[in-house]
């Protein structure tokens, strides 16, 4: 084991493929800009995790704490436990998966680019202005152990314009705003684009997937009739 | 209707002024005679500049509303537009608060009469170089004696005239392009402001200002790479508190690849930055930013100046930003709320003195360097604005000027005849590159050679000298609190 001063100057570079750090605590900004490799972090690092994520893959074993993949662009960010809050924000490619609960403010401002398309998988709930401002990509609320509950804290999407936000649940999130649509998930879709990303999400995991998958989804979309421009009058 | 476009008997129908309309206001009907539709000029100029024969007059439309003391003109029609389209009202440029002093000028410059002689910038040296970033709290040495270099980074600028933000989908490519060739040439800066920067302006980086707004459009680790600094836009002048909202229509090809916004989508900025609602969250994106660059550039904090600007600017001072940029009530933008821009925010001159004096007295002055902007319309300006305290001055609008902006605040309809605020091909070819960024050097060169001759004036020979210099300054028709605020006193005094 080496012991590196400038941790993050040692994960950015290139050559090095494999890193574990080990008795993370606390400490901030980790795999900040990493571009490829893999980064394993035993322990629970600080805030902004993986901020500006440009490729490769961190896995944290224990908790995450706010604004992890801030402005996140490529590569996969897996947190086996939970995630504070401002999780993914501003995010426009690359994958986050978070097998416990999020915070507030989880996925807000996300995009997609061309081939860049982000997704964000929460396996537990997700707090209040969960995909706020959505722009693109796609937030998916497993909801595992919940069931029956709300998986969802208030203010689900709003701002939304693009994207989309799926919850394996039957129920109607809380105060939905009325510039958003509400619809159940059919078959289909559930097929072609719900399970390929929760397929990849158990198995980062090594969870069953026939249990991410059970019972409906519905999905929450910008309600395209109803837009930013009709607001304005110009002088 | 505003303006009524009229020609004279030496027109000569050649029909230049319906090229050069972008808005519709002139077109020639049967392929020769002129129409003329008045409810669609904006004013721009752009005919009058080109009719070969100098034929085309407009005017302010002589069919007045009723006159009233309380409802003007323009308060009627946009009663009317609200009643008839339900609509907020949507404006550009700068604030046209009417009653809100211009504080510039109301002060007026020293001199040197007698004694402290002054100096003439022709014979003598006169430093205008200014470097933005934290100053070392002290001068450390070896074990031999040698000073050691513990300078943390900063810019270098020639001049202490900078280009303001001003992103690319609110003004064209070709605009960036001059700015970034003139900001090369004078050694300063310019500022790409929330819209990316187009791939073929990396070469320029070394007088780039990458800024990274709320919606994050085309901010990734290779962007924060290709600049001097990184600036974190808080709020505008024209538009404290609001978020910006470019429409489907303007993200079209290069604009949509470099804010990595899809064709047609909406690009929404929040109103905050969702992971910042805190001096300490603010700490925070500074330092993740200086991570992720590798500790190697100054992170800029651009606020717009409001009521509790002093307060607040120490908080940034505290968060471990190398420089403050503010922005005044009288700051220009591509799209603004008209109310908002209007009635929001307090002017440069006040918020510059309140900073600078709040930030000696809490002694952390040397922690941040302070860029001043919105309003700024010349050299006295710039020099009045650094006696009270600031580091260095932006310009936005002075600069659209120079590359042919007549200011008729139309940038939002995105027809802009001088092509500069405009995606349209047929518009943006109109601004020549090479001929732009001359202008823009030239104007620059000029306000630094009055800077210095200003300076020389008062015996003053580096701009070092003359920041927060307030007995530079003496107020002219202010009140005490005015006038304690500026931190000046009242001429003759």
């Amino acid at each position: 084991m080496r012991i590196i001063d400038n941790g993050n100057e040692e994960i950015r570079r290139p050559e090095d493929e494999e890193i574990t750090v080990k008795r993370c605590l606390g400490e901030r900004y980790v795999g900040c800009g990493m571009k490829n490799g893999t980064l394993h972090v035993e322990g629970i690092p600080g805030n902004a995790l993986a901020s500006y994520l440009d490729g490769g893959t961190v896995y944290v074993d224990g908790n995450a704490q706010d604004a992890a993949a801030d402005t996140m662009n490529a590569g996969l960010l897996a947190i086996k436990g939970s995630a504070g809050d401002a999780l993914a924000y501003g995010m426009r490619g690359g994958r986050v998966y978070v097998l416990g609960d999020a915070g507030y403010r989880a996925g807000v401002h996300m995009k997609a680019y061309e081939d860049k398309k982000s997704i964000l998988v929460i396996g537990g709930r997700a707090g209040s202005f969960l995909g706020e401002y959505l722009a693109g990509g796609i937030i998916i609320v497993l909801g595992l152990g919940n069931e029956g509950r709300d998986i969802t804290g208030y203010f689900c999407g709003n701002g939304m314009y693009a994207g989309t936000i799926y919850l394996r649940t039957e129920k109607q999130p809380l105060n939905l705003s009325d510039k958003l649509i509400k619809r159940n998930v059919d078959e289909n879709e559930k097929e072609n684009i719900l399970c390929p990303i929760i397929k990849d999400f158990a198995s980062v995991f090594s969870i069953p997937v026939e249990r991410c998958l059970e019972g409906g989804f519905i999905a929450i979309e910008a309600d395209k009739s109803k837009t930013y421009s009709q607001l304005y009058a110009a002088v | 209707m505003r303006y009524r476009i009229r020609k004279d008997d030496s027109c000569i129908s050649c029909l230049r002024c319906v090229r050069e309309c972008s808005f519709g206001a002139i077109t020639a009907e049967s392929g020769k005679a002129l129409a003329f539709h008045h409810d669609k000029c904006t004013d721009c100029q752009r005919c009058v500049s080109f009719c070969p024969a100098g034929a085309i007059y407009i005017t302010e439309d002589e069919n007045r509303f009723r006159k009233n003391a309380v409802f003007s003109d323009d308060e009627i029609k946009e009663i009317l537009l609200q009643a008839e389209t339900g609509g907020v009202l949507l404006s550009s440029m700068g604030a046209s608060g009417k009653n809100v002093p211009i504080y510039f000028d109301k002060m007026l410059l020293n001199a040197s009469q007698v004694t402290n002689p002054s100096i003439d910038p022709l014979r003598e040296p006169m430093e205008t170089a200014v470097f933005l970033g934290r100053r070392p709290e002290k001068a450390e040495r070896d074990i031999s004696g040698r000073i050691i270099d513990n300078l943390p980074p900063h810019l270098e600028l020639r001049t202490p005239v900078m280009f303001s933000a001003m992103s690319y989908g609110a003004i064209s490519l070709n605009v960036h392009k001059a700015l970034a060739a003139a900001a090369e040439k004078l050694g300063t800066y310019w500022n790409t402001g929330e819209g990316g920067l187009h791939e073929s302006l990396y070469p320029y980086k070394k007088n780039t200002i990458v800024q990274v707004a709320s919606g994050r459009f085309g901010v990734h680790e290779t962007y924060l790479n290709t600049a001097a600094a990184i600036e974190i836009k808080i709020g505008q002048g024209a538009k404290p508190g609001i978020g910006g909202h470019l429409t489907g229509r303007k993200i079209i090809g290069d604009v949509s690849k470099t804010r990595m916004v899809p064709e047609g989508l909406d690009a929404i900025s929040p109103a905050p930055h969702h992971d910042i609602y805190s001096i300490e969250d603010l700490a925070q994106l500074v330092m993740s930013i200086k991570e992720v660059t590798g500790h190697r550039k100054p992170v800029i904090v651009k606020v717009a100046a409001v009521h509790n600007i002093a307060p607040i600017a120490s908080g940034i001072a505290r968060s471990g930003a190398d420089i403050i940029s503010i922005d005044g009530y009288r700051g220009g933008t591509g799209a603004a709320p008209k109310r908002i821009r209007d009635n929001v925010g307090i002017p440069i001159e006040l918020a510059i003195a309140s900073v600078d004096q709040r930030l000696r007295e809490e002694r952390i002055r040397d922690r941040v360097s302070v860029i001043a902007s919105g309003g700024i319309r010349n050299s006295s300006d710039a020099v009045k604005a650094i006696a009270l305290g600031a580091d260095a001055v932006s310009i936005g609008t002075a600069a659209l000027c120079a590359l042919g902006c007549h200011i008729c605040a139309s940038c939002h309809t995105g027809r802009c005849a001088w092509g500069l605020a405009t995606q349209d091909p047929e518009l943006t070819k109109r601004l020549d590159t090479e001929k732009g960024a001359e202008r823009l050097v030239n104007l620059v060169n000029a306000w630094t050679r009055e800077i210095k001759e200003i300076m020389g004036g008062m015996g003053i020979n580096s701009i070092e000298a003359l920041r927060g210099n307030r007995m530079a300054l003496c107020g002219i028709d202010l009140n005490a609190k005015e006038l304690e605020i500026l931190g000046i006193r009242y001429a003759g005094e």
